[in-house]
């Protein structure tokens, strides 16, 4: 079996067809469903019949043995719709879809729970629903409960747990599958921080056993931590497969550029955020990132200035900066067709996480944006091993004893 | 923008083993699902899955006994309305006709209503065993027959702890113990077989056709009267033969009969039953099968 190098799953061709609104659910309904079934007893047709849709139109991709890789798109782009498929909830419109080997998704953390059930109830019951053998819980039964956290809990009844231990419990079920191939969706926004890295710690060794994994995830900065390749959908297609840096790129440079309107006076024409290399999304705290930006005026405007947001990953602003207070108070008067281009030069002192840059072209004599663009440019602060949140303070360890009087 | 596409699917996946050339030389290991040939270990996976089996029927029963005050009385509850209803239709029957009410009669009626109330709460909680699991059916895979499964599977508790009540009444009661009793786990299984059949389809009916549900309430409401358990087939003359046709009926007749001593009658008519059973069972899989794919979006 190991000597087996190669796709251990694979989706040829696969579309998948679905229907908005109401499907037959009444007996009054199963007459002409069964007539037309009959009538035309092929193949589902390629043609869309009213209120259908493609959910998936021609996915092809293979995983190899051991790859870890992360699809990223939109909502409704396809990513949860490709998973269903992998686990076999969902059967393809058209093609086939190959895996190999034991197969876990961690699609619904806690699956099958009851509330009435004890922990230890919901760990058996939630285990063989996830795949395992009684008999294989029973002898990880300690581990999982010590990974959980949760083990004076475990008599008591799921209902009265928060709903922070209830994740714990199924994460921690999930986690002990030993799949050869992992499915993860969205599941790593559970729990504290704590609980979190060690979500990604449990990942990051499950890849390194060998395990292939396929995470779904809005999160850009965990699946470029944990994935080398991504694959990023829209609207059921395949838009880019390769490198996470690359694709991550092209995912953030189609989400922008809804910025500029023809009704303002000024048009910002490119933002470019790079390193000293290149163009880059992803930096290591402490980096120098370069942010250039064009813009062009349509009229005449006086009193210009660039004005560069930095927001975290909810899009809440942590840090601003202006052309013009960097310019000793000079801001700009361009006449019609004339460029204003700058870079601004930033120390990234970041936590790890996602960021946007936001620019605005603004008139201080009016106190008005002229022209905004949100999210021009996205970015990614890899680990920062001691800091958490927005800002990286460089925390050292001063002081450090232990002793039965305080020391000074 | 550098898009790197896939070389080409296909030339991948033409270096997979591919699931269809199964043979003892490829080195393929067992997982390797190919979707459009999934079905090959179909009867495989559902048997592969009887852990998960069992943890949802223990849930059942747990459920059941845990929350409830009433706890084991369930058990005995609804054979008891049975047996309760019965023994008024006897007296009735009896004071009508001016037959005296032995109570032999009484018995039978009682061994009679613990199989039946084991069909009606399995076809009950069978058939809506997968639109009451509807989160796993859309969120998790496994071979969905076991939810109807597990549900006659935990009634099957409720049948053991009422007749072992049954029992202690039949031996309080007098009742001879023969080696004809030797029939009842061949009668019990080919029962079992049936309602089992009967929950699948009604359970993947149920969850297309949210109608089905309500159907199912009427019929088990009055399939009592064209059942024999508070009657024999025998009271009917010529019409026995109809009620007959009712799989139900020739089982129920026998177990009364092996039960109570009596020698197994209408061998035949059981046979009809064995019959019935297995094409409702194998019949109910087969189309369970087919339309098991589309559970997850039409639920």
């Amino acid at each position: 079996m190991s000597a087996y190098v190669g796709p251990v799953l694979a989706m040829e061709h696969v579309s998948k067809k679905f229907r908005r609104g109401e499907i037959h659910d009444s007996l009054r309904d199963l007459v002409p469903a069964l007539v037309g079934r009959f009538a035309r007893r092929k193949a589902p047709s390629d043609v869309l019949r009213k209120k259908e849709f493609w959910a998936l139109d021609d996915i092809s991709f293979a995983v190899n043995r051991g790859e870890a890789v992360g699809i990223v798109g939109s909502n409704g782009a396809g990513k949860s719709t490709i998973l269903k498929m992998l686990t076999r909830i969902l059967r393809p419109t058209h093609g086939t879809v190959r895996v190999r080997g034991r197969l876990s998704a961690l699609i619904e953390v806690g699956a099958g729970f009851h509330p009435d059930l004890t922990g230890r109830e919901n760990v058996f019951l939630n285990g063989t629903i996830m795949g395992m053998r009684r008999a294989e819980i029973r002898r990880k039964l300690d581990e999982i409960v010590e990974f959980a956290g949760l083990a004076e809990f475990l008599d008591t009844p799921v209902k009265r747990y928060s709903s922070g231990m209830y994740a714990r419990l199924g994460f921690a079920v999930a986690a002990h599958v030993e799949p050869d191939l992992l499915i993860v969706d969205e599941v790593l926004s559970v729990g504290d921080h704590v609980f979190q890295q060690k979500c990604l710690d449990r990942m990051t060794r499950v890849l390194k056993d060998g395990t292939t994994v396929l995470f779904v995830s809005h999160n850009l900065r965990a699946v470029a931590d944990l994935c080398p390749r991504s694959i990023l959908l829209e609207k059921g297609r395949i838009l880019a497969d390769g490198a996470t840096a690359e694709v991550l790129r092209s995912y953030v440079g189609r989400e922008q550029k809804q910025g500029s309107d023809q009704r303002d006076s000024v048009e910002l024409q490119e933002v470019v955020l790079r390193d000293a290399s290149g163009e880059s999304v992803r930096f290591e705290s402490g980096d120098c990132a370069y942010v250039d930006v064009t813009t062009v005026a349509r009229r005449d405007v006086r009193d210009l200035a660039i004005i560069v947001e930095i927001a975290d990953d909810r899009f809440r602003p942590i840090f601003e900066t202006c052309c013009a207070r960097l310019n000793e108070g000079e801001s700009a008067s361009l006449s019609a067709g004339e460029h204003l281009g700058c870079t601004f030069e930033l120390d990234l002192h970041l936590a790890a996480g996602t960021y946007h840059v936001n620019v605005y072209a603004y008139q201080y004599s009016t106190n008005r944006a002229m022209s905004t663009w949100r999210s021009a440019a996205s970015f990614l602060i890899g680990q920062t091993r001691f800091a958490e949140g927005h800002v990286n303070l460089y925390p050292r360890l001063g002081r450090y004893a232990v002793g039965t009087a305080p020391t000074y | 923008m550098p898009t790197r596409k896939i070389a080409s699917a296909q030339s991948l996946v033409e270096n997979m083993p591919s699931a269809t050339t199964v043979g003892a030389d490829v080195e393929r290991p067992s997982g390797f699902v190919e979707w459009e040939t999934a079905s090959t270990g179909w009867l495989a996976e559902i048997f592969a899955s009887r852990d998960l089996l069992f943890m949802l029927a223990w849930r059942e029963i747990k459920l059941k006994y845990k929350q409830s005050v009433m706890g084991f009385f369930w058990a005995i509850l609804m054979p008891a309305l049975i047996i309760t209803a019965g023994v008024l239709v006897k007296y009735g029957y009896a004071s009508l006709s001016g037959k005296t009410l032995n109570s032999s009669d009484l018995v039978g009626v009682a061994v009679r209503s613990v199989p039946w109330a084991f069909f009606v709460a399995s076809i009950r909680f069978g058939s809506l065993s997968l639109i009451g699991n509807s989160n796993l059916v859309t969120k998790v895979y496994m071979p969905r027959a076991i939810f109807p499964i597990a549900a006659v599977v935990s009634q099957l508790m409720d049948l053991c702890v009422a007749a072992v009540v049954l029992a202690v009444l039949l031996a309080f009661t007098g009742t001879p113990l023969t080696p004809h009793i030797l029939w009842l786990p061949i009668l019990l299984a080919i029962t079992v077989v049936f309602v089992t059949g009967v929950a699948i389809f009604l359970s993947g009916a149920t969850l297309f056709f949210r109608d089905v549900k309500y159907i199912v309430e009427v019929v088990i409401t009055f399939a009592i009267f064209f059942t024999p358990v508070f009657y024999d087939v025998s009271m009917f003359g010529k019409w026995a033969r109809v009620l007959l046709l009712n799989p139900l009926a020739p089982l129920l007749e026998g177990i009364s009969a092996v039960v109570l001593g009596h020698p197994l009658p209408i061998g035949g008519w059981v046979v009809y039953s064995a019959v019935m059973a297995l094409v409702a069972f194998v019949g109910s899989l087969a189309l369970f099968r087919r339309m098991e794919p589309y559970f997850a979006e039409s639920i």
